[in-house]
């Protein structure tokens, strides 16, 4: 999907954060990607040096932390682990599995320096 | 391929790149380290070498879309104050969004007033179909951008005169990926999908169909002409998202409709 505005948010927000510490480069931005989320971590690396270029997020690195899947069975209530956003439980086999991790698209810390 | 954001990489296999998580640090949630982490800072340029540097870490933890859901949150208040009931349309190109728009409006214009915004990456064609109607319409032109976003609705906002108690349709760019992801301050997503598409599209682009509350599966008066699996296409719909509303209509003869037309008045007055 459109990673290239995700990339433009997240200078966005490095940006807020200049405004609250001082830091002259950015070193790595690190992000908490959800495995059942709609970011594909490829098609952000591919974008992220572009789009970075020229700002203060120039010449950093992108770090990808992936959030495993995890759901809760509207059936049974077991936490299970999910593979795919629409999988069945896998306990009890019913189809209603609320997410509860696994979609995070966080910007989660940033090394500067 | 959308050459702004690569949308369609499709098979780019994830697993080659795991490697084991080894560093600490704080978390206010739990969530499983060892199953698949991606180290993206394994290069040479990613190298660090200790006391060499002054480099500190600073912690976020902010949504990477908080700023989108902060315009959002700000054009939901600002319907909400004069009562605007909006819809955000959602569906890959060519499934009649536009046609179902111009269809509802000319049915529903008696009873209220409504009000479009129409998203294409270029042309004003679909801002046209509407205006004949009768019915004010803004034009968002995206360029190269695949989907709109908060901030675009709120300067088409800016430009539409909305009257108190009145509809907002958002027409979306056609593209069945990225729109999924934004809100805009809309009262729900509707997608849209036409028979013509093929079944297995809710399997195929789960997230815009989790994404919506209300499916419309249009273009129905052509199922005559086709070898389309009705109730399979509804069991990958409901599989994708259990509490999806379905609705088989025909923005060209009208069949359907007039539940759909319930479904807006029932939450209208809500």
């Amino acid at each position: 999907m459109h990673e290239v505005s995700l990339v433009e948010s997240m200078v966005a927000l490095v940006e807020d954060e200049r405004r609250r510490h001082v830091f002259s480069r950015v070193r790595t931005i690190g992000v908490q990607l959800g495995a059942l989320g709609h970011v594909e971590p490829e098609a952000l690396r591919f974008c992220f040096d572009a789009v970075t270029r020229g700002t203060i997020a120039d010449g950093a690195q992108l770090r990808i932390e992936t959030i495993p899947g995890q759901g809760r069975c509207s059936a049974c209530q077991r936490i299970v682990a999910l593979h795919d956003r629409f999988a069945t439980c896998p306990a009890c086999g019913h189809a209603d599995v609320r997410i509860t991790a696994g979609d995070e698209l966080r910007l989660a810390e940033l090394e500067v320096e | 391929m959308c050459t702004v954001c690569g949308c369609s990489t499709a098979t780019i296999a994830h697993s080659a790149d795991v490697v084991p998580h080894t560093h600490d640090h704080d978390h206010d949630h739990d969530h499983d380290h060892d199953a698949e982490t991606i180290d993206f800072g394994k290069g040479a340029a990613g190298v660090d070498v200790a006391g060499l540097s002054q480099g500190r870490t600073i912690r976020i933890e902010r949504d990477i879309l908080s700023k989108n859901a902060a315009f959002a949150d700000a054009n939901r208040a600002r319907l909400r104050a004069k009562h605007i009931f909006a819809l955000n349309f959602v569906s890959s190109p060519g499934s009649g969004k536009t046609s179902l728009l111009v269809r509802t409006i000319n049915d529903m214009k008696a009873r209220c007033s409504i009000a479009v915004i129409e998203g294409d990456q270029q042309t004003s064609r679909d801002a046209e179909r509407i205006r004949a109607t009768g019915a004010p319409a803004v034009q968002v032109n995206t360029g190269k951008g695949c989907h709109l976003d908060a901030h675009m609705i709120g300067h088409a906002l800016d430009r539409l005169s909305l009257e108190p108690d009145s509809l907002l349709f958002i027409e979306n760019v056609g593209n069945l990926v990225c729109p999924a992801a934004f809100d805009l301050g809309e009262a729900h997503k509707v997608v849209v999908l036409s028979v013509t598409e093929g079944e297995d599209k809710p399997l195929k682009y789960p997230d815009m169909f989790a994404a919506a509350d209300l499916m419309l599966l249009n273009k129905a008066d052509l199922l005559p002409h086709l070898d389309f699996d009705m109730q399979a296409c509804l069991t990958a719909a409901l599989r994708v998202n259990p509490n999806i509303e379905i609705m088989i209509v025909s923005a060209r003869t009208g069949e359907g409709l007039a539940a759909f037309y319930a479904w807006i008045d029932a939450r209208v007055g809500g």
